[in-house]
């Protein structure tokens, strides 16, 4: 049944293509891009019980490493994208090294410090990422069985970026059913019984930030190929943030959750901008009515509620 | 990397050819949907404007005159004799809210033209997909981003100069006045080293010498560790620190240097937006500022200059006549009434009526045509001359001291003395 909910989910997405004005369509494939950076987020935060203040910097790793890779070797798509993906996996398995004896407020504060010193290294090395004013890919197309596709196209674009965020979903989905995922919510649940249990915890530890980095470098990576910009700005704390206010208000430690949010999230602040510039008073006010009402976020809620069975 | 050439993919082949055809929907193309909005209404103008943000002060500025240029333009009988109305979207000075919003106002508002934009990474992460919905975009961002080729056709610069132009235009009068010598302190990323690489290359081509490079960090709160490695020998200190520590910058410089200090040169762009009067900044006092368009009024302005002043609502001290603490950002917001008259006459002479490919096509190709503007009424800031190849537009540059601390102007460049030779010729370009 659930795995029937999260594939009927990504058909729907598949449908709504055909039916949503241009405005909304090109909307939502970067909400799926985005989503699945919250996908990679939520792993960690929602089933491990590690709070990263960090996170971009494995976005950013996966967007410098398609990106330069592109743009100074002249390499493809698909390998600009294995770069990125490579690139991703080495920054997340260093940082998953660094902080595997930290936990709670000290975890969150040793991402927040390297993933600075990751955004001040990609300003300090302007003359090859562009520095915060980055730099543009352009003209790029996917080469799918000696067909090209341009990304530039909306279509292509779309699917592109339906495609990433369904492997990212259900590589959630199947990680966190499985005996691993098992052990990850026992680690976020009582550390210190799971370790008294016979279980190896830094590994897992390990093994869920570098997973964790993984997906959000992909998310990165695809980001850059679907919308040609790298730029030190994703990098940056806020870019950080995000992924956890798109978590939370989705919920917490559910599949489904980082997609929810990410898309009420882009919304709000598209109608609110256009409303007020107190647009983020409005994006306040919305998580504080969120944790105090339904502190489980709106597919947690669901869940707590009506559908226990939620993944 | 695939280039162009690739096979397109419309959204009706692939509904077509997609086992969901039966649901026979499809998506219009860029221009469907702007056209068929248009006809004969006003003629609809993109405003992506920083509302929010780091760039919050110059979008107030940038509205403002943006507003007083629209008012003036409606009250002469429109553009083309359509009533011109601005559809503006915060992009809080962010990358990727950028390219959303100009997704939005071409997908969703149905504009015209985009415009207005200031800093440049919203306007490099915005330009390609302004370039995906084939719709121009008429920036406002002083960088040299434009003039490099980085860009794409769709992309203009028409209203105001890049920080290219500028540092070449006064860095001969710096060594002629201020001296040989030359020390750069600037911020460690993109429009320091703007500063650093373009005044450094016309500095040691006209027998200047840099004695040392000095960047500062963006997260860096105090200065006074950099002040001691400016060689003793300097002659003339260059800074273009900007953001909310350059008070603390110059006050900090004021108790290194006191009273035996180096000439100091700086850009305005330090400044924008803060009253010269401000507590800390009385180290200023003798020094000089670049500027594109003098703050302060001076007797002797011409007439267009007052009148663009009232229009926008500015005082003699370049804040606003309605609250004289909320100062300008004289230098750069005139950019924004000028490209609103090059869109005017680009407009009437392409004889524009609605978006499509054609209509861009020609009003794309008469900007490119177009090589200089007449100061006056709708260029204030001085004449232009416009180079179509590169999408940027070249003018005067005014160096000025601080006398009883205002800018009081001592030196206007011909546009000549900003001229670079072109590294880009956007017109070979496809559209």
């Amino acid at each position: 049944m659930t795995l029937g909910l999260h594939l009927g989910v990504l058909a729907l997405l598949g449908v709504l293509q055909l039916v949503l004005p241009p405005f909304h369509h090109g909307m939502l494939a970067r909400i799926m891009v985005l989503a699945a950076y919250a996908a990679g987020y939520n792993l960690l935060l929602g089933y491990v019980g590690l709070m990263s203040l960090g996170h971009a910097m494995f976005f950013a790793a996966g967007m410098y490493g398609t990106g330069l890779a592109i743009s100074y070797l002249g390499v493809g798509v698909a390998t600009g994208f294995l770069a990125g993906v490579v690139a991703g996996l080495a920054v997340a398995a260093a940082v998953g090294l660094i902080t595997l004896r930290t936990a709670g407020p000290a975890f969150l504060i040793v991402t927040m410090m390297l993933a600075q010193a990751f955004y001040l290294a990609t300003l300090y090395f302007n003359e090859i990422t562009g520095g915060d004013q980055g730099f543009i890919l352009s003209g790029l197309s996917l080469d799918l069985g000696g067909r090209r596709l341009p990304l530039a196209d909306p279509v292509v674009k779309y699917n592109v970026a339906l495609v990433v965020f369904a492997a990212c979903l259900l590589l959630n989905f199947w990680l966190v059913r499985s005996p691993v995922g098992h052990i990850l919510r026992a680690l976020r649940e009582n550390e210190e019984r799971t370790r008294l249990l016979g279980y190896n915890t830094p590994r897992y530890k390990l093994f869920a930030v570098t997973v964790s980095g993984l997906i959000a470098a992909v998310a990165g990576s695809a980001y850059t190929l679907l919308f040609s910009y790298v730029g030190s700005t994703f990098a940056g704390i806020p870019y950080s943030i995000y992924p956890l206010l798109w978590t939370l208000l989705g919920g917490s430690g559910t599949t489904l959750g980082p997609l929810v949010g990410t898309l009420v999230m882009t919304y709000l602040v598209d109608v609110a901008s256009s409303l007020t510039t107190g647009y983020l008073i409005v994006v306040g006010v919305t998580l504080v009515v969120t944790i105090l009402w339904v502190p489980a976020g709106i597919v947690g809620g669901i869940r707590a509620r009506w559908a226990p069975w939620l993944p | 990397m695939s280039q162009d050439g690739a096979a397109t993919i419309s959204r009706r082949r692939f509904l077509q050819a997609g086992a969901t055809a039966a649901l026979g929907a499809h998506l219009p193309g860029p221009w469907v949907g702007r056209a068929a909005a248009q006809a004969e209404g006003p003629l609809r103008l993109g405003f992506q404007v920083h509302r929010t943000g780091i760039g919050a002060v110059y979008g107030r500025w940038y509205e403002r005159a943006t507003t007083a240029a629209v008012k003036l333009i409606n009250e002469k009988g429109g553009i083309g004799g359509r009533p011109v109305e601005i559809v503006a979207e915060d992009d809080g000075t962010d990358p990727k809210r950028g390219a959303e919003v100009v997704e939005k106002l071409a997908v969703q508002h149905k504009v015209d033209f985009i415009f207005g934009t200031l800093f440049s990474h919203v306007v490099i992460a915005s330009a390609p997909r302004a370039g995906e919905l084939k719709i121009p975009y008429i920036v406002v961002s002083e960088g040299y981003h434009v003039a490099s080729g980085r860009l794409n056709r769709y992309v203009f610069q028409p209203g105001i100069t890049d920080v290219r132009a500028q540092v070449t235009a006064v860095a001969p009068w710096i060594l002629k006045n201020l001296g040989k010598k030359v020390t750069l302190i600037f911020p460690d990323y993109a429009f320091g080293h703007d500063h650093r690489d373009f005044f450094s290359r016309v500095a040691t081509a006209q027998g200047g010498t840099i004695r040392a490079l000095l960047p500062i960090p963006p997260t860096e709160t105090s200065f006074t560790k950099y002040f001691p490695r400016v060689p003793a020998d300097t002659e003339v200190l260059y800074h273009v620190m900007v953001g909310p520590g350059v008070l603390t910058f110059v006050k900090e410089m004021g108790e290194h240097f006191g009273a035996r200090r180096p000439q100091i040169f700086g850009f305005i762009d330090s400044l924008e937006g803060v009253d010269l009067a401000s507590a800390g900044l009385e180290f200023l006092e003798g020094t000089y500022f670049w500027e594109a368009f003098p703050r302060y009024a001076a007797a002797t302005m011409p007439q267009h200059v007052r009148f663009y002043r009232e229009r926008v609502g500015v005082n003699a001290n370049g804040a606003s006549v309605n609250d004289p603490r909320d100062v300008s950002t004289f230098s750069h917001m005139f950019g924004c009434w000028e490209t609103l008259f090059v869109i005017k006459r680009a407009v009437e002479q392409s004889g524009y009526k609605k978006p499509g490919a054609a209509a861009y096509r020609a009003f794309i190709e008469t900007l490119e045509g177009f090589q200089s503007f007449p100061e006056g009424t709708e260029h204030p800031q001085g004449p232009k001359r416009f180079v179509g190849r590169l999408h940027q537009v070249f003018g005067q540059q005014v160096v000025s001291k601080v006398e009883k601390r205002r800018l009081t102007v001592i030196h206007r460049t011909a546009i000549e003395d900003s001229m670079y030779a072109p590294e880009a010729d956007y017109t070979k370009q496809p559209l």
